[in-house]
């Protein structure tokens, strides 16, 4: 069997990305960002609310971190539900003690099946991100355009209406993206998108009906990476956040202010005897200097506010 | 299908003849960046799928993309300041997409070998025509971009045909890094010509260590500092070589590149080590025990 006589044609060989979704761009390169009160690190805690449905679907394929067994998988389902039960409550006690704001990402089908989450999600004074509607309703490359359209303005609406918040921000399930979702969700009036483990910094999504910004919420410094998929320990996770950590605010000195983003699971990080850990990191990043803890939207609007800046 | 290409010998690590590398080295070390481009949307090869998830696979191509926007520049910062001068292992088509990073790596006076078109095209179930396209494409592309004429090899994402080092041989390489069953180079049995196995590595490989060992920023430096030890005291009945293979989008992470930096200081801290590049050590190689070691091997032969 051979290779098609085209297998060696590049149609998309030219300078910039192999696509239209966003440009080509140097981090080191940009112009220095400041954030408030001076500070160099602005410190991101998101935590991610979902929910796996029991009957899962496995096409085009599972998000990870759901159902695993043959159904009914109880273990892997009421072990999720055990993180938005317990596991939040024990991460949102240790933010609260350290004074940090944080972004959930929550499907809104768990905000319907939960509504408690969405009330504290308010009193906290957190931001909410639309994680999509629930970790079995992907959004990818194939798939029907109008469905698509449904399941982003179900997913926005629903938390808008619920919260009373913007909502601002947008998570894909499983950061997996169509072609069309950047479009789609800039027509539902979302301002920045975390599926994009591309860079450190914010930076310009760009779709038919306008752009929009991409935010580095990161898919490295997660419990999930470094605790569920590497079996690093709890220790090992701490070295590198502060590794993590030293090494932004280093580069924050010759390039500007950088975002040290963390990403958490309720029932990964809030299990008993893991969340005292999440307790020392953050009480080590807390007592660093010039570190401003915010939300999604509030680093990007001061990224954008310093854009703007002379 | 054949048992074995018989691309080279059995040559038992013992009693070889005595490598000894300039200023009397005993380990000669190059670093080797891959400095790669994934298609978003590539053409299917039947062998093998690109993208795990249908595409645009995000969640991966953006953790590659990573390592041109912002990893490299962060490695290549460690690397100057310990002045090490890179190998690129280098996904070709990124001289067009990237020309800032070609730049970067020319003015340090790098040098460049290919690593295929993009690591999205796969040399399984090409024919002849096709692989020789890639090399040519390979040879003009960097010959024009940066005034080098390539005489390494890595294949694109290590994919290759029966006929691979042949042709690698007739277009005058010197080396491929192809080949893991040495730290020391080899002849390779080619056709015509005369090619050797440059050590390289898929253990010390951070894509390996991080993504299929799963291990610590500390456990890569550890693994590194230990390879290199034993390599060092090999080195001194016969001089081995270490290749340092790295991905910026795995090594050039903020929680990473503390760790890297702890090997180059370790690493350079060193006597007796020769921190050159590939072609370098290619080239010093064929000059003075290319002959020597291909008579050993012939001598020992089957016994």
């Amino acid at each position: 069997m051979a290779l098609p006589k085209d297998y060696l044609d590049y149609p998309e060989r030219h300078q910039g990305m192999d696509h239209g979704l966003y440009d080509w761009s140097i981090l080191p390169r940009r112009k220095p960002v400041t954030w408030p009160h001076g500070a160099r690190i602005a410190l991101w805690i998101s935590t991610n609310l979902e929910f796996f449905p029991l009957d899962q679907p496995a096409k085009p394929f599972k998000a990870p971190g759901g159902m695993v067994t043959p159904y009914p998988d109880l273990r892997h389902f009421t072990t999720r539900d055990y993180g938005n039960r317990l596991g939040i409550q024990r991460i949102w006690r240790v933010l609260s003690r350290h004074k940090i704001k944080s972004s959930a990402v929550i499907n809104s089908k768990l905000a319907e099946r939960y509504p408690y989450l969405v009330r504290k999600i308010n009193e906290r004074g957190d931001e909410i991100i639309a994680g999509g509607v629930d970790m079995g309703k992907l959004h990818y490359g194939g798939m029907d355009d109008a469905t698509e359209a449904d399941l982003v303005t179900e997913s926005v609406n629903t938390l808008r209406r619920m919260s009373g918040q913007a909502v601002r921000g947008w998570m894909s399930p499983g950061k997996s993206e169509s072609w069309n979702t950047l479009t789609h969700l800039k027509r539902a009036g979302i301002e920045y998108c975390c599926d994009w483990g591309n860079d450190d910094m914010p930076f310009p999504l760009k779709t038919s009906a306008g752009n929009l910004w991409a935010m580095p919420h990161t898919s490295e410094i997660s419990d999930r990476k470094i605790i569920v998929e590497n079996h690093h320990t709890e220790d090992e996770f701490i070295e590198q956040i502060k590794d993590q950590f030293n090494a932004l605010y280093n580069e924050s000195q010759k390039y500007g202010g950088r975002i040290l983003s963390i990403s958490l699971i309720p029932h990964v990080m809030g299990m008993h005897y893991r969340v005292k850990y999440l307790d020392q990191a953050l009480a080590w990043i807390m007592s660093q200097k010039d570190v401003w803890a915010a939300t999604g939207s509030e680093i990007l609007d001061a990224f954008n506010a310093s854009a703007k800046s002379p | 299908m054949k048992s074995d290409l018989e691309l080279y010998d059995y040559w038992p690590y013992e009693n070889r003849p005595k490598i000894v590398w300039p200023n009397g080295a005993r380990v000669a070390l190059w670093v080797a960046p891959n400095i790669e481009f994934y298609e978003i949307n590539p053409p299917a090869n039947p062998q093998r799928a690109a993208w795990s998830r249908p595409h645009p696979d995000v969640l991966t191509y953006a953790s590659r993309d990573y390592g041109n926007r912002a990893g490299h520049w962060r490695l290549m910062d460690v690397m100057d300041k310990y002045k090490i001068r890179g190998s690129v292992s280098l996904n070709v088509a990124l001289i067009d997409h990237h020309p800032e990073i070609i730049e970067a790596c020319t003015e340090r006076n790098w040098e460049f070998f290919s690593h295929g078109i993009y690591n999205t095209r796969y040399s399984y179930e090409m024919d002849e025509a096709q692989e020789r396209a890639v090399m040519e494409d390979s040879i003009d592309s960097v010959l024009k971009a940066t005034g080098q004429r390539i005489a390494g090899y890595l294949a694109p994402a290590l994919t290759h045909t029966e006929r691979t080092m042949d042709l690698l041989a007739e277009y005058g390489f010197l080396y491929t890094c192809d080949l893991f069953h040495d730290d020391q180079p080899q002849p390779v049995n080619v056709k015509r010509g005369k090619l050797i196995s440059m050590p390289y590595s898929l253990e010390i490989n951070d894509i390996i260590v991080y993504n299929s060992y799963l291990a610590t920023p500390r456990r890569y430096c550890q693994m590194i500092k230990d390879q290199f030890d034993q390599l060092y005291a090999e080195g001194a009945e016969s001089g081995t070589v270490m290749c340092l293979p790295l991905h910026a989008y795995a090594v050039g992470h903020p929680h990473r590149i503390a760790a890297f930096e702890e090997t180059l200081d370790y690493i350079s801290g060193k006597e007796g080590v020769w921190i050159t590049t590939a072609r370098e050590i290619a080239e010093y190689y064929m000059e003075n025990y290319y002959e020597t070691c291909h008579a050993d091997i012939q001598a020992r032969k089957g016994k």
